[in-house]
């Protein structure tokens, strides 16, 4: 019990204070909303948010859709010569330390950049899409792995294309395992601080690294504000996650 | 064509197939993960540019050379790389010590979920993962209300009177532990948890019956069978303790370095991107050799498994 406790009273502090009509982190002067109005004012945090939300949806459609292709290629029947190949190259973001693959990056970005004199959001779709495809694999794979083939069999017999077997038999059993990974690779990318951290350029700040940036500074209950939305957001997502995947199975 | 012959085309064509469905996936992760590993193996050896980046085809073995040794800047001595050592040392040191700890307050609340009716279990589990699933900065922040001077502890403390004064916990090592611990601890409990889950608690009532006293249950029984559990927490919690980047850097400010605030900031200030990429290499190495470790302790507890 100790352990939820410790789990959640951080967690507890950060948002009443949100709440504090004073303008420091120390001393509680009451209840107000006044830094969820500021924070909601601040064109850069609304910037920031924007960019955020952009990168995390062009990333987890990317992301998705080649691990939804990824993983009927490696759910199927029989194991073919390059699998094992594939498992690893899919789950190798997993295995590197974030910070080493952030620095990776930054060195091969950095010379494009010279080369192409590209300074926009690709980069960091690129990355984040990279890092997600395993995120996005995962519930995917576990749902083909659950899933009856015998239809999909069935549809070949009556003579069904391959794609029309595709997309009225298989597509609408795995929309669930779809969808979940579409989630998760969405949190995934917007909760990203170190790889975006060295892989944007000046100005490109997400919500994660405007916040990493503003903790050096001398702290606001502001921070506690925009820290309560996203953490409120967060809790959405997953809970919506946690149902999908627990009614299905 | 024989027989076997269009079969094997057939299979061929599956191969084809599956090959291009996933190529789109392994060109997106080559790309931007696993193919920028070797650049960085490249930069490693690559003479450092005078502001930042590096000279193109100097070769130089500095940043290696640098990763543990440098040079007196008074006497111009080669000596050992004492601030580099210490960051090392600082990591491993805290890590290994953030991976007891999340054991130490883990093994009790997944052996707690674990006895719970299979109804409320699901819901015990959702909320470990609840946190685990929270933005990793946020959480760390969080922390901070915990332990600066005017944090939970302190006045919790002075209220209590066991302390005049604020303890300064911020921008220490103790602040970078805690803070550790405390978001990395759902990775330690789900794997404790789900091996857990497997384990038969009649054997522990028979143990029970058998007179044997709750540490004997616990030494003989539960942690044998839940070992696959227990390095599996280890590892998931010690390889993110070890490139900890954000932790350190919030809680422990600047002084109290950690492996991969000493990488980044090869990259930023002290622009020396050889020597980052050296550092970043020996980091991958180690957590290379840990998940080796794994794979084979988890091999063996396997076959444990099926020879039972």
């Amino acid at each position: 019990m100790f352990s939820f406790f410790a789990l959640y009273l951080p967690m507890a502090l950060l948002v009443v204070y949100a709440f504090n009509a004073g303008d420091s982190l120390a001393l509680w002067e009451g209840f107000s909303l006044r830094w969820f109005v500021s924070a909601w004012q601040n064109d850069t945090v609304q910037d920031a948010t924007i960019r955020s939300v952009i990168i995390a949806v062009c990333a987890a459609v990317l992301a998705t859709s080649a691990a939804t292709m990824a993983a009927l290629a490696t759910t199927r029947t029989r194991p073919y010569r390059g699998q094992t190949l594939t498992y690893a190259l899919i789950n190798q973001p997993l295995m590197i330390p974030e910070i080493v693959t952030a620095v990776a990056l930054l060195i091969v970005f950095s010379r494009i950049k010279v080369w192409t004199d590209y300074s926009g959001l690709g980069y960091l779709i690129a990355a984040h899409t990279a890092f997600c495809v395993p995120f996005a694999y995962l519930p995917i794979r576990a749902r083909l792995e659950s899933m009856d083939l015998s239809l999909e069999v069935a549809a070949a017999d009556l003579y069904a294309t391959p794609w029309k077997a595709f997309r009225y038999i298989t597509l609408p059993l795995l929309r669930p395992g779809i969808i979940a990974g579409f989630m998760l690779a969405f949190v995934i990318s917007l909760d990203d601080v170190v790889i975006t951290e060295f892989v944007k350029s000046g100005g490109q700040d997400t919500l994660p690294t405007y916040m990493l940036g503003q903790l050096r500074r001398v702290v606001t209950p502001e921070i506690n504000a925009i820290a309560t939305v996203f953490l409120a957001f967060s809790v959405v997502i997953v809970t919506a996650f946690f149902l999908m995947t627990r009614k299905k199975t | 064509m024989q027989p076997h012959e269009v079969e094997q085309a057939a299979i061929r064509r599956g191969t084809m197939r599956r090959w291009l469905l996933s190529a789109p996936a392994l060109v997106i992760i080559f790309l931007a993960s696993f193919g920028p590993l070797f650049v960085m193996l490249a930069f490693s050896v690559l003479e450092k540019g005078d502001y930042g980046g590096v000279k193109p085809w100097t070769f130089s073995f500095d940043g290696w050379a640098n990763v543990f040794f440098q040079h007196d800047i008074f006497t111009g001595e080669l000596g050992f790389a004492d601030a580099h050592l210490s960051i090392f040392w600082r990591s491993v040191r805290l890590s290994i010590i953030t991976t007891a700890l999340t054991l130490v307050l883990g093994f009790p609340t997944a052996y707690f979920i674990a006895t719970r009716p299979r109804k409320t279990r699901e819901i015990w589990v959702f909320l470990v993962t609840i946190p685990f699933w929270t933005n990793l900065l946020i959480r760390t922040f969080a922390m901070q209300e915990v332990i600066r001077n005017e944090g939970v502890i302190n006045t919790v403390a002075m209220r209590l009177g066991m302390i005049s004064e604020p303890i300064q916990i911020m921008y220490t090592d103790w602040a970078v532990l805690f803070g550790m611990t405390y978001v990395y601890l759902p990775l330690m409990v789900l794997p404790l948890y789900a091996s857990m889950e497997k384990l038969d608690f009649r054997l522990v009532e028979a143990a029970y019956d058998l007179y044997a006293n709750r540490f004997k249950v616990l030494r003989r029984i539960i942690l044998p069978l839940t070992k696959p559990g227990i390095i599996a927490g280890s590892i998931l919690v010690f390889i993110p303790s070890l490139g900890a980047y954000v932790t350190p850097r919030v809680l422990g400010g600047g002084k109290n370095m950690m492996l991969g605030n000493l990488i980044g900031l090869q990259f930023g200030k002290g622009n020396n991107w050889p020597l980052g990429a050296a550092i970043s290499i020996t980091l991958m190495v180690v957590v290379m050799v840990a998940l080796l470790i794994y794979v084979r302790a988890t091999a063996r507890a396997g076959g444990d498994d099926r020879g039972r």
